[in-house]
């Protein structure tokens, strides 16, 4: 026999009640995708925000009649426009596509040879936008010096990356949301197949004075450490599959995180610990109403 | 004090809303002094439960005024009403103990409901327990007591946290003579000490070897009451 009684029972016999099994092993199952779809949500905004930034800084400049002489009647056109853009400290890497590269860009919508059209093809540059304003002013200073020189930038690909990317963000977020009401759901049905086990246990100490407070904080506090334990372990889970989505994603991250097998969004390693968190705080709140809810039946 | 004005009750069968549940409770008015004794007789199914029920606030009247120790019941929040059950000891026909708790926790929890410290719970519930005689079965487990002995640690239970009511459904039930009139020193023991005490039963032996007024319930009605 023992000398000294225990000093805390647990005397709604919720470790029994509100077992140690199931309701975790569903938690993780939530966490873990989760996991994969904040990995998807931050993974994609990551990308487009580098997507958009190549695709906004392109530039190509179209110079038709390329052999012509420009407005001053001096110089071909060509020339005269790459003369410009070496001066002009926002642009960078200029370089004249060769009439074979021109040839293969436009092939698609002309055949392989569409000298044999007859049609005059466009001298053609191409080069990077590195000044912080937008390029507005590089068409019209263009085209003073070349008539009919036309500026192209990649603002129209950004467009629909952002549109992607916003897309994706907004699927992801539908999956969080879903998988958070999945889990208060689950918590609910723990926490009133808990209730349902002890309707007597809970009738009896409600008679002798305990308060609603006690009651429900006594399965919030179990229910919280349940889906803590469950989330953390489904986040832990997720892990290495996510390492391998990144690896997988690497040679869209560019060329620095091709061989970083760890190839994750920073802002991950910091979402992923919140997790168990927010996960906790689902739990410990659903189980806070049922319980609440369920009491309001007795007198 | 206890205090009764022409209360009703009608049990709700969630099962069947639309039918009219029968009153189990009709018309009762009674006033108990504090420091009070009353016996609440009557034959099986008049009412007794039902009655002591509505005075440990497990349930509300359907109508009618009911006061416990000066509180109108209806008026009170739930926080309120909790505190207010934790100045009612109540002794349950069917001894009521948690099957996973020792007699010891059984008997503390009343105490541990009310954030006593657990020095004062130590020395309050072995001085009860020694007074119903099982000090030496503190870490017993319901199941391991017999009837008799599950029925004394439900009469510890109600009377370990000093209630200003006590209020015992057949408390003698499960005991023999000896055990019977062991309790019933208890219990005016406690009743001399201030406690109000209303103790039901159909042991008529019981109530002529210790007089006190009686409430006679009959088929829902109060028939007698002194």
């Amino acid at each position: 026999m023992r000398n000294e009684p225990r000093r805390r029972a647990d005397y709604l016999g919720l470790r029994e009640a509100l077992g140690d099994r199931l309701l975790p092993v569903l938690v993780a199952a939530m966490s873990f995708l989760a996991a994969l779809a904040m990995a998807g949500a931050l993974a994609s905004a990551t990308l487009a925000a580098r997507w958009q930034g190549d695709a906004t800084s392109q530039l190509t400049i179209q110079v038709p009649q390329p052999t012509a002489p420009d407005a001053s009647g001096k110089t071909p056109r060509l020339d005269s426009v790459m003369t410009a853009l070496k001066t002009m400290p926002d642009v960078a890497d200029e370089q004249v596509m060769s009439p074979q590269d021109v040839t293969a860009l436009i092939s698609p919508w002309l055949g392989a040879d569409p000298a044999q059209l007859g049609l005059p093809l466009p001298g053609v540059i191409s080069a990077r936008w590195v000044g912080t304003a937008p390029p507005d002013a590089l068409g019209p200073a263009l085209e003073k010096l070349s008539p009919g020189t036309l500026v192209q930038t990649g603002a129209l690909w950004a467009a629909r990356v952002a549109a992607l990317t916003t897309s994706l963000q907004a699927c992801a977020a539908a999956i969080l949301i879903i998988v958070a009401l999945v889990a208060a759901a689950v918590v609910a049905v723990a926490t009133r197949s808990g209730l349902a086990q002890r309707r007597e246990t809970i009738t009896l100490i409600h008679a002798l004075g305990a308060l609603d407070d006690d009651i429900a904080g006594r399965f919030a506090a179990r229910i919280t450490l349940l889906t803590l334990a469950g989330a953390a372990a489904g986040a832990v889970l997720a892990l290495p599959v996510l390492a391998w989505l990144g690896a997988l994603a690497a040679p869209f991250a560019g060329p620095a995180q091709i061989n970083d097998v760890f190839n994750l969004p920073p802002a991950l390693m910091f979402a992923l610990p919140g997790l168990p968190i927010i996960a906790a705080a689902i739990g410990w709140g659903t189980a806070q109403l049922t319980v609440r809810g369920w009491l309001r039946n007795l007198p | 004090m206890v205090k009764f004005e022409d209360v009703w009750l009608k049990y709700r069968h969630p099962a069947r809303q639309g039918d009219a549940a029968p009153e189990a409770l009709r018309g009762i008015s009674f006033e108990i002094p504090e420091g009070g004794f009353r016996w609440l007789i009557g034959p099986s199914g008049a009412g007794k439960t039902s009655l002591l029920k509505l005075i440990y606030l497990a349930e509300h009247p359907a109508k009618g005024r009911i006061d416990i120790l000066g509180t109108e019941a209806a008026k009170i929040s739930r926080r309120d009403a909790a505190l207010l059950r934790r100045r009612i000891g109540v002794v349950y026909q069917d001894f009521r103990l948690l099957p996973q708790l020792s007699a010891y926790d059984n008997v503390a929890l009343p105490m541990r409901l009310a954030r006593r410290n657990e020095t004062q719970i130590h020395a309050d519930v072995t001085e009860i327990l020694r007074w119903v005689g099982l000090e030496n079965r503190l870490h017993a487990r319901p199941d391991e007591l017999s009837g008799g002995e599950q029925q004394r640690i439900a009469i510890a239970r109600a009377v370990v946290a000093r209630p200003k009511l006590l209020v015992a459904d057949e408390p003698t039930g499960n005991l023999d003579d000896e055990q019977a009139h062991r309790l019933m020193h208890l219990i005016t023991a406690l009743n001399r000490l201030g406690t109000t005490v209303v103790v039901a039963t159909h042991n008529m032996g019981l109530v002529e070897g210790w007089p006190a007024p009686r409430l006679t319930i009959e088929h829902g009605k109060l028939t007698h009451a002194e």
